[in-house]
């Protein structure tokens, strides 16, 4: 697969968030205090996010960093990771190293920047929502 | 319907350790070979439930498992509101042999995960003559930390959450979830401060890497094994460590695990643990 072609099959994974966030009500529930603006890196693209009571109420994709006047958005803060990370990540059964979050920090393979407090006080939350896409990946073995 | 009733007796003792007293809960079930459990940091002793209920296990050794102070039932000492708990190499390796003295355990064995995978390396440095044998699961003499440990207690992160939510990444996705959760349930559990307590020792006074020569295997076996989704403390750390280690160390890498093999997935950790204490059976024997 080209490297265009894998970036567009991981946009579209995460593209479903939102809905597969809905339908996770123990994840909603679990939630309900998160109130967040951030912003995602999937490899090449980047994806604005805004988190209303432990629901996805926005998700955007927005310009290369190159193309962009100025941010579109405020965010909090972001978290970074390379397009071969979350390939990973998503893997049905993950390899050792890359199946959470916290061990693509330790390995340089993701980066949190800016006021990471409302990540650490919901931490749990975005750990499982930003997993959530392995689900689809696991269905469609 | 007769209620089923665990093999395990829990109690309390009380034992000075840096002068002051403590009051310590114990649990033991088997008889044998005194086989000491140390448990990992922000835990406690229902970590070893499964193995104290192993026949496989008790029909041959003693097995103890104590709450450090601080942890599960035992208390803080008296006037622990006016201080920061802070757990240090020299602590802590002072509470496990004063507990081995005061049940006067002739050549235990002792097995810790985590930090206590750490103590059990700086017991093999400084107390070797003393131990039967020494167990380090997820054990190294250093690793490189991941996080900042000042978000494990601060009043507007809910401390029980946040470090279950550190730590849950350190569990195999293979575990099943009963075993993810209840050791998860243990963080959640925790009082204010002390798993960043305990990591004091683990991160800033128990580097024991300018030490780690010292260690001798021929005075007392040691056993390392580590988890294989432990990012923790590496399997890579391991065999880093024990390359310092004159005539080495086996080092065996679990498959399937993570960093609390005991009781994230017990039945995939007595795969690895019995052929050790097998092990030590047999060196046991030979010393008779």
């Amino acid at each position: 697969m080209t490297a265009v072609a894998e970036q567009a099959k991981l946009n579209v994974l995460f593209e479903q968030l939102p809905d597969l966030v809905r339908a996770d009500s123990d994840l909603v529930r679990r939630g309900a205090l998160c109130n967040a603006a951030l912003e995602v890196g999937i490899g090449e693209t980047l994806f604005y996010l805004r988190i209303a009571a432990g629901r996805v109420a926005a998700l955007e994709r927005q310009p290369s960093p190159a193309r962009q006047v100025s941010p579109s958005h405020h965010v909090q803060f972001s978290l970074h990771a390379s397009g071969e990370a979350w390939h990973k990540f998503w893997a049905p059964v993950p390899e050792p190293g890359w199946h959470d979050l916290s061990a693509l920090t330790k390995r340089g393979a993701a980066k949190l920047d800016g006021d990471i407090t409302p990540y650490m006080t919901h931490l749990q939350f975005f750990k499982d929502m930003l997993a959530s896409p392995r689900r689809l990946v696991r269905e469609k073995r | 319907m007769a209620a089923h009733l665990e093999p395990i007796v829990g109690r309390y003792m009380t034992l000075s350790l840096g002068g002051r007293e403590h009051r310590l809960y114990f649990e033991e079930a088997g008889q044998g070979i005194p086989l000491v459990c140390l448990h990992t940091a922000g835990a406690d002793g229902r970590q070893y439930r499964h193995l104290l209920n192993d026949a496989a296990v008790t029909q041959h050794f003693r097995v103890l498992v104590f709450d450090m102070p601080w942890h599960g039932k035992s208390l803080p000492p008296v006037g622990f509101e006016r201080e920061e708990y802070v757990l240090t190499t020299k602590s802590y390796t002072e509470m496990v042999v004063a507990f081995c003295d005061a049940l006067d355990l002739v050549k235990p064995v002792v097995m810790g995960c985590s930090i206590g995978g750490r103590i059990v390396l700086n017991l093999a440095i400084e107390h070797a003559s003393r131990f039967r044998a020494l167990i380090g699961l997820e054990s190294a003499d250093f690793q490189e930390g991941w996080y900042d440990t000042s978000w494990l207690n601060r009043a507007d992160v809910h401390g029980g959450e946040i470090c279950a939510a550190l730590v849950s990444g350190l569990i195999a996705p293979q575990s099943p979830d009963a075993g993810r959760h209840e050791t998860l349930w243990m963080y959640k559990q925790g009082g204010p401060g002390v798993f960043k307590g305990d990591l004091y020792f683990y991160r800033v006074d128990g580097d024991l890497r300018p030490r780690i020569r010292e260690i001798d295997t021929s005075v007392c076996p040691l056993y390392l094994l580590t988890g294989e989704y432990d990012f923790s403390c590496s399997p890579e750390d391991t065999k880093r460590t024990v390359q310092s280690i004159a005539g080495g160390v086996e080092v065996v890498v679990m498959k399937e695990l993570g960093h609390f093999p005991m009781s994230e997935n017990p039945a995939r950790f007595r795969e690895y643990i019995l052929p050790v204490l097998d092990k030590v059976r047999q060196g046991s024997a030979k010393q008779r």
